[in-house]
């Protein structure tokens, strides 16, 4: 056992351990928190693998935004618990299902041949000035453009979409024209009267 | 530094005494950052009382001395601050989360020491060179959120929560823009490394600095940075006339230093990057003879200082912006300068190499 193998035990157990916790705490925001825990430690396991950009990048997007968004709306809902648990063995059945199918079908992955240390070996230790990144750039611009560019249009008609449905005319809406606030100019707000100044009666 | 690490390998085994000495090292290192970096945040409060004091025709902290020299006046300040922080009670809110509420201040100062890990100081001087250095930063720098969420929540009080709600929609947005800013940074140097970043503005003058071409970025990156940090105009998570002190009203004695310390890192952070990124790092201004006998550090700090020095100038001058219209300037003004900037740097690198190698162009890219 070497320092790297303790160091990937740590963040594994870490890891599953944070996973659980997601979805056996009662508070949901402990629960976004422990998600939060388990991408970090799932990053540390990715730079183990010397995919620091992958590694970075999820640290970026789902600890730095995504996560902060779904905190933002955890906090502000006001989360009834006993409502939740309503239904809950009525449904049961059916969610039983669909986890077993989902266990089955990562056990046959898993399990066959694919994933198998013969398959697939430890990544080479790379050169010093390998750039994981200038990598994956090259490869997504060259043969994968096609897929990437789908997925930026896919990504694009989400977000329009989600603006789309938000963005309602309404008549008696009072928001501010910006340009007006602008390019007031003192003549319009400001009268000036002069004044001659009182003398005081002495 | 051999010798020392003979000595490990001689106690642990090879494989054990060589990754112990490399820890030991790095946590010398990463001393050698911080501790220095803590002094600066001390001594950069005292600036900030001073200067704005100074703009406002006061005199600021003037009392306190070392040893009764009298021209040292105020220099004590900060460290009488911090060893009355340190003797103040923490008080704990009954309805507090208590795990969170001391969690929450750990969070925020730990991004904000962390990301100094990849910060080079001059061409040699750097703890941690990576190739996604500029990646890391961003990254570290967006987890400074979950501190002021936490303690704005922890502390269960509504003030709190709504400087913390504030904040969390502040820094997500500016996020974008800074983000974006960055790219255009590292399309200039084609290299995430901030070492690179900053032989890249190589040449011999401040002209083949980034500041030029990408003066618009440098704008939004350091408005970006203000607004980042929740200092003033941007400081509506704080905001004290309207929500009291924001998502720290409940904190007390060192865990409300430790917020306090992380915002002033971060301010460090935010202008050594700017320096780094737009004004050339260590480079001189001019690469003539009194000007390049200056050691590169020196004039990476004179840099910081002077953009540091915006960050007080702000706060003395802009009133606090209107929550909309933060909300405007991030999303509406600075996403689209950034995204048409980086369009036109686009077609920039995409001309002919002959007229790529004329002037202007030939400066920078």
């Amino acid at each position: 056992m070497n320092f790297q193998d303790i160091i990937f035990y740590f963040f594994s157990a870490v890891l599953i351990a944070s996973a659980l916790g997601v979805i056996t705490v009662r508070n949901p925001v402990y629960s976004a928190l422990l998600l939060v825990l388990a991408f970090v430690t799932c990053a540390g396991l990715w730079l183990l693998l010397e995919a620091e950009f992958l590694a970075i990048t999820l640290v970026l997007v789902y600890v730095g935004a995504v996560m902060v968004l779904f905190l933002f709306v955890v906090m502000m809902l006001d989360i009834n618990l006993d409502k939740l648990r309503e239904g809950f063995w009525k449904w049961f059945p059916l969610g039983g299902v669909v986890a077993l199918v989902m266990v089955v079908e990562i056990a046959m992955i898993m399990f066959g041949n694919h994933f198998s240390l013969e398959e697939m070996p430890a990544p080479e230790p790379k050169a010093a000035d390998y750039s994981n990144t200038k990598e994956l750039g090259r490869v997504l611009y060259t043969e994968y453009v096609y897929a990437f560019e789908l997925a930026a249009v896919l990504l694009l008609v989400a977000m329009v979409a989600a603006i789309a449905l938000t963005l309602r005319q309404r008549e008696d809406k009072k928001s501010l024209d910006i340009a007006k606030q602008v390019s007031v100019k003192k003549e319009d707000r400001l009268r000036i009267v002069s004044m001659p100044a009182d003398k005081k009666n002495s | 530094m051999e010798s020392i690490q003979r000595l490990f390998e001689q106690f642990f085994g090879t494989e054990w005494g060589s990754m112990l000495f490399s820890l030991a090292t790095n946590v010398t290192f990463i001393f050698a950052i911080v501790v220095p970096l803590l002094l600066g945040v001390a001594y950069l409060t005292f600036a900030e009382r001073k200067i704005i004091a100074y703009m406002q025709i006061r005199v600021g902290p003037n009392r306190v001395t070392f040893f009764g020299i009298p021209w040292l006046r105020g220099w004590g300040q900060p460290i009488a601050d911090a060893v009355k922080a340190l003797m103040k009670e923490i008080v704990i809110p009954t309805g507090a989360n208590k795990f969170l509420f001391i969690l929450a201040p750990i969070l925020t100062i730990m991004p904000a020491l962390a990301a100094w890990a990849v910060v080079p100081f001059s061409a040699e001087l750097v703890l941690a060179d990576i190739n996604a250095g500029l990646l890391y930063i961003l990254a570290m720098t967006s987890m400074g959120i979950y501190g002021v969420i936490i303690a704005g929540w922890a502390s269960n009080s509504k003030y709190a929560f709504l400087g913390a709600m504030r904040s969390a929609a502040q820094v997500v947005s500016y996020e974008l823009a800074m983000g974006f800013a960055l790219v255009c940074v590292l399309m200039m140097s084609q290299s995430l490394n901030l070492g690179d970043i900053v032989n890249g503005q190589q040449g011999g003058s401040m002209l083949h600095w980034y500041l030029i071409p990408l003066f618009p970025m440098f704008l939004v990156y350091f408005i970006s940075g203000v607004a980042e940090t929740n200092r003033a105009p941007f400081d509506v998570a704080e905001g004290e006339s309207e929500i009291v002190a924001g998502f720290h009203v409940d904190y007390s004695g060192m865990a409300f230093t430790v917020f306090f310390l992380a915002e002033y890192a971060n301010m460090i952070l935010v202008a050594t990057l700017t320096a780094l990124m737009f004004l050339g790092g260590w480079l001189p201004p001019l690469d003539i003879a009194p000007l390049n006998m200056i050691p590169g550090f020196i004039w990476l700090l004179i840099k910081i200082a002077f953009l540091l020095f915006f960050f007080l100038w702000f706060r003395a001058t802009f009133p606090r912006y209107r929550y909309d219209q933060i909300m405007r300037l991030g999303w509406k003004v600075f996403i689209p300068i950034t995204l048409v900037w980086i369009a036109v740097l686009g077609l920039i690198m995409q001309l002919p190499e002959a007229v790529r190698n004329d002037f202007p162009f030939n400066l920078w890219f």
